[in-house]
């Protein structure tokens, strides 16, 4: 699949040369879509009789505008970094991961397990057990997904969509059975949800008085880990080639089926952390759902892939990305408590901003058309290709 | 003679000054904040406790503001605490997963007086309430009649997932159903999901193919079922609000939610400073739930009768659900 | 006594099956239809939910679901027309646009169901059809030839996509395109105008499929379609981008979830198992995939945007 090539020349992982206008006009044109979707925005909080100037105020104010609302946005980024950062992996090897929400929750699943059964362990132990308990479950997730693929030729956007009923089943089973917290047991209202976590397990919040924590660091250094991996490591090469051209890569020796299990194990093991980060990170310090996937993951495993997209498929990029969407969701719901408008308002301006400025890139492309340097996997592949 | 006049005006005034205070707390206007999952016009879950608190807005001034469809926990976590910062007196939490949430952000604002339901239980915080139906006690109720109606001997209902408030209510069903007949064929289909509207029809249909010619069923999907029943015009007992609209020629009754009654006492406390500890109970006893029949389906007058018969036990307690 | 009863549930299970599979059949076949152009289209489910409310809303005040039909379909054709430009136009990223539009249609649907009805009230449905002789017989009358139109329209639609597909010259240009847009380019077809054609005929379908689930089920609710839009995509793999191969997919999707219905209400499924149980059409469908695996290819231009002269 090609959409690893249907970027734009100048996506991160070639060289590009601009100039500094061309590079304010590359940032300006995304933002002028967002100034578009808000402007229908506006038109829509007006015809239900709430005050646009006022609720984008709040809106900008409660994402970025305080030290709190600061640390709000970087919480809810650090799931959309997570799953960003995979399938920018997975993308690179052009496999289509939609797995996200169900990687997710499997991962979260394991490390809960984890925290359950060891719930006496210091935090300097327990903690990095559980998100490496995450990243494990998420990478069983995503890996039988790739085998499937890679052996039965089982087209992955079929098995990931599916294997996220299969996740949320799973999930409701064990939180509604095994690991139900025990007073609600007692209770017998059966609420979905595990028992309050050890506290061991917490992670550490950063400054004092806010709710940023540890998370953030975590999915920071996996970021530049997947960079690292990519461009510095053998096994990255071989994931991009595989995605660049695997006919050409299997003449070169490299094993397409392995490496495809392989993308998708570490796409699920970012989702996993995410997963995990979320149960360990969040305000009960339990894992509860209400039944669907979204319940408990926010849809970060589908919100991940658009981070992603929007990033260029780069590691690094993915981070002002989820930065950004991850304000847009915070704001977004301030700005719904703010203007006392429906909820689904708010669902629907997220989906106008990701289209427009996705539309935008085509204006990116003729505003500013950048040179290209050839990469090393050209060499692979003779001719390139348009895109 | 002078002591009695100092003692005089020391009353008056005291009363005085109390007395601007103590019409204000009746008068003040009140900010509820109401944070819940689905959507507020559900007719179901949601809809119930919206109602309610609109229904007092009758009779005090409250700044009413709203957030739903937030089934993400993290988000309505957020939420809880942005209008408590807000300074909003009471927030109420309605939905049962949002509690592990409200445990840790509570004690954050002890001027605050939250309201998590539907739940027994208030973690011993001085500032939270808690409120729950005995939506048993109604499915009781319409378990009895509906045995009592059926002409082929079954009985069905859709559920969404085995937890909470559906759970209530379905056992309570069931165990009336089964007390009016023992030999009663109780079918309950949970389809697993609070949002599949299809499978929830297509659950209808299965039922009354296994032979139920009496339906009900509870939470947001089961609307599906509704319609299914009422192409086959099978009857249906309806809960959490008054469903007569969706399909007048099947529905036999509703099991509708007053939550007023619970919020009333609330604000009662909270006009008097208690800002939670307690927990609270909408019941047939207390008219926090209601059976409402619809006049416009031709009921057997001695199913009603039975009916009738089966609230006033309740609420003598002379039948008792045992849930 | 007994048996007769089984091959009743047996036939009213697969009479439900074909119920529950039709409106992924037809969103289905749109996407199918789309992806052999070379585009892919991840909003469906938005499409899907705004024709549902489209539908719902022009049944609710003409009372004729004809029209609530032909109103989503035509909303459908209209979403096609803006996803057509933003991505062959505007060579927008396929995966997230359609992301974008899947929200779009969740809020916006949502929204104006909020504002304009408010309170769910209630429509009637299509009638189940009935045949002079077909309808009557015993066991096939109630399984195949009792359902609405809706239905016959849904399966009568696969043989005629075949047709298209395969015996026509636009079938022919679709799949040219499809697989090697610059080779169909170099020979004269527009490549522009046949992808904004599927997309268009896709997206229309895919409303189609949104309308005739809220007439079913006479009710248009938020997210009514819950997620039936990103499993009507994973079909079209499963049925290798043929009509046919996406009909026994959604039926046995379908399927399945009558099996499971039919398992838990005649308890043979225990309340603890039902969320294992709501697993199995999943499950099903990837180990289904599994034996039928053939070395099938996807349209090799899918969701590369086309460029002309490079």
């Amino acid at each position: 699949m090609g959409l690893l090539r249907a970027h734009c020349p100048g996506a991160a992982g070639t060289n590009v040369k601009t100039n500094n206008i061309q590079t304010i006009v590359r940032l300006l044109i995304p933002i002028g879509a967002v100034l578009l979707a808000l402007l229908i925005g506006a038109v829509m909080l007006l015809s239900l009789g709430a005050d646009p100037v006022r609720g984008y105020a709040t809106m900008f104010g409660a994402a970025f505008g305080s030290l709190e609302g600061f640390s709000e946005t970087t919480i809810k980024s650090i799931p959309l970094l997570l799953v960003g950062v995979g399938i920018c992996i997975a993308f690179r090897a052009n496999v289509i991961n939609i797995g996200g929400e169900g990687q997710m929750v499997a991962g979260a699943l394991l490390a809960t397990i984890i925290a359950l059964a060891f719930p006496a362990l210091p935090p300097l132990v327990l903690i990095p057990i559980v998100l490496l308990a995450g990243a494990a479950g998420g990478a069983i997730w995503g890996a039988m997904a790739g085998a499937l693929k890679a052996w039965f030729n089982v087209s992955e956007i079929l098995s990931t969509i599916m294997l996220n009923i299969v996740a949320v089943q799973f999930m409701n089973f064990l939180l509604r059975g095994p690991m139900m917290d025990p007073a609600e047991v007692a209770r017998g209202t059966g609420i979905p949800q595990t028992m309050r976590l050890s506290p061991n397990a917490d992670l550490p919040i950063l400054i004092e008085g806010m709710r940023i924590h540890l998370g953030v660091v975590i999915a920071l250094g996996v970021a530049v880990g997947a960079y690292f991996l990519l461009w510095r490591t053998s096994m990255g090469f071989r994931l991009r080639a595989v995605g660049y051209n695997p006919d050409a890569s299997r003449y070169a020796g490299i094993s397409v089926p392995k490496n495809i299990t392989a993308a998708l194990a570490f796409s699920g093991a970012m989702a996993g952390i995410a997963g995990a980060i979320l149960v360990f990170g969040s305000e009960s310090h339990r894992m509860v759902t209400d039944g669907s996937s979204m319940g408990f993951t926010g849809s970060a495993g589908f919100n991940g892939i658009v981070v992603a997209l929007l990033a260029g498929l780069h590691p690094l990029w993915s981070i002002p990305s989820a930065l950004l969407f991850g304000g847009m969701l915070v704001g977004a719901n301030a700005l719904q408590r703010a203007a006392q408008v429906p909820s689904a308002l708010i669902i629907a301006l997220n989906g106008l901003i990701v289209v427009f400025v996705v539309s935008s890139e085509y204006f990116k492309q003729r505003l500013t058309p950048a040179l290209r340097v050839d990469n090393e996997l050209d060499l692979i592949e003779e001719g390139g290709n348009n895109g | 003679m002078k002591r009695y006049f100092l003692c005089l005006s020391a009353v008056l005034l005291a009363l005085i000054i109390l007395a601007p205070l103590s019409s204000q707390a009746a008068g003040k206007t009140l900010r509820v904040a109401i944070i819940a999952p689905s959507a507020q016009n559900d007719l179901a879950f949601t809809q119930s406790i919206v109602d309610g608190i609109k229904a007092i807005q009758k009779e005090r001034p409250i700044e009413l503001a709203i957030t739903d469809g937030t089934f993400v926990v993290e988000d309505a976590a957020a939420a809880i605490r942005d209008y408590a910062k807000k300074g909003f007196d009471l927030v109420i939490a309605h939905g049962s997963q949002y509690g592990g949430s409200l445990k840790e952000i509570a004690p954050d604002f002890p001027n605050t007086a939250f309201a998590w339901g539907t739940s027994a239980d208030t973690f011993g915080l001085a500032n939270v309430s808690s409120y729950e139906a005995a939506s048993d006690e109604g499915g009781y109720v319409m378990g009895v009649m509906a045995a009592a109606m059926s002409k082929k001997g079954g009985v069905g209902v859709v559920g969404p997932i085995e937890v909470g408030d559906a759970k209530l209510y379905v056992d309570g069903f069931v165990k009336g159903a089964k007390a009016q007949n023992p030999k009663i064929r109780a079918k309950v289909n949970y389809i697993g999901s609070f949002s599949d509207v299809a499978l929830a029809a297509e659950a209808a249909r299965a039922l009354m193919a296994a032979g139920s010619d009496v339906l009900t069923g509870t939470s947001q999907m089961v609307v599906g079922a509704i319609g299914a029943a009422r192409a086959k015009r099978v009857p249906w007992f309806a809960t959490q609000a008054n469903q007569t609209e969706l399909a007048p020629e099947i529905v036999v009754a509703s099991q509708v939610y007053k939550w007023e009654v619970v919020l009333k006492k609330i604000l009662a406390d909270m006009d008097k400073g208690i800002k939670g500890g307690k927990k609270y109970q909408i019941n047939l006893a207390n008219g926090g739930i209601v059976i409402e029949f619809n006049d416009g389906y031709k009921l057997d007058p001695k199913v009603r009768e039975l009916g009738l018969k089966t609230i006033a036990g309740i609420k003598d307690g002379s039948i008792k659900t045992d849930l | 006594m007994a048996d007769s009863f089984v091959a009743l549930i047996i036939v009213s299970t697969i009479a439900s099956g074909i119920r529950l599979a039709t409106p992924f059949l037809l969103a289905s076949l749109g996407e199918a239809l789309g992806q052999r152009s070379g585009v892919l289209n991840l909003g469906v489910d938005g499409v899907m939910l705004l024709g549902a409310f489209c539908a719902y809303y022009t049944v609710l005040q003409t009372n004729n679901p004809y029209y609530g039909l032909l109103v989503g379909i035509g909303i459908g054709l209209l979403l096609g027309l803006f996803y057509g430009f933003i991505t062959l136009n505007l060579q927008a990223e396929q995966g997230v646009s359609g992301i974008g539009i899947y929200l779009f249609g969740l809020g916006m649907s949502d929204l104006l169901f909020q504002k304009f009805v408010g309170t769910p009230r209630p429509i009637l449905p299509f009638m189940p059809l009935h045949f002079p002789v077909l309808s009557d017989l015993p066991v096939l009358g109630e399984m195949l030839f009792q359902h609405s139109i809706i239905v016959y329209i849904a399966f009568g639609l696969v043989p005629v996509m075949s047709f298209i597909l395969y015996k026509t010259t636009y079938g022919l240009n679709v799949r040219a395109i499809g697989e090697n847009p610059e080779a169909a380019d170099s020979l004269g077809v527009s490549v522009m105008a046949t992808r904004y054609s599927a997309i268009i005929i896709g997206n229309g379908l895919a409303g189609l499929a949104g309308a005739a689930l809220a007439i079913e089920l006479g009710i248009f609710q938020q997210n009514l379609t819950n997620a039936m839009g990103f499993i009507a995509i994973a079909l079209v793999y499963f049925g290798a981008w043929t009509p046919t191969g996406v009909m026994f997919g959604s039926f046995l999707f379908g399927l399945v979830q009558a099996i499971v219905l039919q398992c838990k209400t005649f308890g043979v499924i225990p309340r603890s198992a039902s969320d294992l149980a709501a697993m199995a059409p999943a499950i099903i469908t990837i180990l289904a995939l599994i034996v039928v695996a053939k070395r099938f290819k996807q349209p090799a231009a899918l969701t590369k945007p086309y460029v002309r002269g490079g």
